[in-house]
């Protein structure tokens, strides 16, 4: 079974501060009113660059699961 | 030879502090790590107290930061540090005890720098803990009434929004030719000064405030502009928002180089004697701290969010690696919302000596700037352009990472 990483953000917290954008611009954009987008399933490749985009968040709206 | 140090201690419960903490661990340290706060509650998250916790909106529940208890520290909070010994490697705490280390982060912060003078004592507030913003909310919880704001910075600007949201008068007095003019620049300042001219805050610019008038209640202030002329005006609640003062008073003391209350560090985090050399097991971070940048002619403080996590992560890292310290050569970021309006910044705007207007457009609320120093890209600021702010963020990080010095 290979390994999957899903990715979350709380759109009622997301301030559009952009800090996991630039912490991982493969996964976080924004569109052009400013809202955040991601990948929510993105390779695993990028689960350290992903983990740290969560913790660059000041509204922690960003969950990380890696599984298995 | 300096090894990796065994028994570690945070000094100050901050943002900077936890995240240290958090670091450390995933660093690999598996040795005794205490964390020491002077406010009595484990770290919390302070940007919001000048916005939603103000408005009302949020409660203390929305300063909550990341659990300490996976960490496995020893947490001693409403314990101030008094004094630093680095011959004997002992920090002295207000309670008498003494805590022994090899390796020390001082994550201190910063306070609101207080009045100078005699003030009344009601009616008189600044904002920078949880405490001061209880007060200043239960202060705006009354009804219409005249709050004076001496201090045009984002503080000041960010609490003269919200005051108006709440349907108080406000003035709003600065020393600048308008707020926040040196950090932003006069096109972006001019920008923020309609919008608060709009809400129908008075904006006193080019003033300062001299004397707060009232013996146990305040009355009102005395406020001085550049021509030496001075008025009265009548306030009901007066905002200090004077800018910040690092918390190095226990430092004093120490031997560790200090600047204008400023804890010097190396761009690598260390803290430095007072004949500038390099101490690998004491390290600092977040608004305590000023240290040099490869963007600015001279030593900078950054007190924002994102130096705060940013820098204690490179300082736990080169606690941990004496040997192979990292450089810390941020791109700072930087936000304020006023007024509904989301700013977003990198860089350092400050050190700017050309700008260029992208985009000017007050009807919609829009504003992009780009900043520039001796004609290379410095910094950016936009206004409900969010989408733009991670371009520029790429072009100042990749230059920052040829160019490492000023």
């Amino acid at each position: 079974m290979s390994t999957t990483v899903n990715v979350t953000v709380d759109m009622k917290l997301c301030e559009s501060h952009g800090q996991c954008v630039f912490a991982a611009p493969e996964v976080f954009s924004f569109d052009d009113d400013d809202y955040l987008v991601h990948n929510a399933e993105p390779d695993p490749t990028l689960y350290d660059k992903v983990v740290k985009a969560a913790a660059s968040c000041p509204l922690r709206a960003i969950t990380v699961e890696k599984s298995p | 030879m300096t090894t990796t140090p065994h028994n570690i201690v945070i000094v100050g419960a901050s943002l900077a502090g936890l995240r240290a903490a958090q670091a450390l661990r995933a660093g690999g340290h598996r040795g005794p790590l205490t964390l020491v706060g002077a406010e009595p509650h484990p770290p919390y998250d302070r940007p919001p107290l000048s916005k939603e916790f103000l408005l009302g909106h949020a409660g203390p529940e929305a300063l909550t930061l990341e659990s300490t208890e996976p960490l496995g520290i020893t947490e001693r909070y409403g314990q101030r540090a008094v004094h630093l010994d680095t011959t004997t490697q002992e920090i002295h705490l207000d309670d008498g005890s003494v805590l022994p280390y090899d390796g020390l982060v001082i994550t201190t912060g910063a306070g609101a720098r207080p009045w100078p003078d005699s003030a009344p004592t009601t009616g008189v507030h600044t904002i920078r803990t949880l405490r001061d913003a209880q007060k200043l909310r239960n202060d705006l919880a009354a009804d219409q009434r005249h709050i004076l704001i001496a201090g045009a910075g984002f503080i000041g600007c960010e609490v003269a929004s919200v005051a108006t949201q709440l349907g108080h008068r406000v003035t709003l007095v600065g020393s600048q030719p308008l707020p926040l003019h040196n950090a932003i620049g006069a096109q972006a300042a001019t920008f923020l000064t309609q919008l608060h001219h709009d809400a129908g805050v008075t904006v006193l610019t080019d003033a300062t405030v001299t004397t707060l008038c009232g013996t146990h209640r305040l009355t009102g202030a005395t406020i001085a502009d550049n021509t030496g002329t001075h008025q009265h005006i009548p306030a009901d609640t007066v905002l200090l928002a004077l800018g910040a003062r690092p918390h190095t008073d226990w430092l004093t003391t120490s031997g560790l180089q200090l600047h204008n209350g400023g804890l010097t560090t190396d761009e690598y985090t260390r803290t430095l004697t007072t004949d500038g050399t390099p101490l690998p097991h004491i390290v600092a971070a977040g608004d305590v701290t000023r240290f040099p940048h490869p963007h600015a002619p001279t030593p900078i403080t950054l007190g924002h969010w994102s130096n705060a996590v940013e820098q204690a992560h490179t300082a736990a890292h080169n606690l941990l690696h004496p040997h192979h310290p990292t450089p810390y050569h941020p791109v700072a970021s930087f936000w304020s919302t006023q007024y509904a309006v989301r700013f977003r910044a990198v860089g350092l705007p400050q050190y700017a000596d050309s700008t260029e207007v992208r985009e000017f457009d007050p009807t919609h609320h829009r504003l992009d700037i780009a900043y520039y120093r001796h004609g290379h890209l410095i910094g950016a600021l936009t206004a409900n352009r969010a989408a733009r702010i991670a371009t520029y963020r790429t072009r100042l990080a990749e230059h920052l990472a040829t160019h490492t010095h000023p």
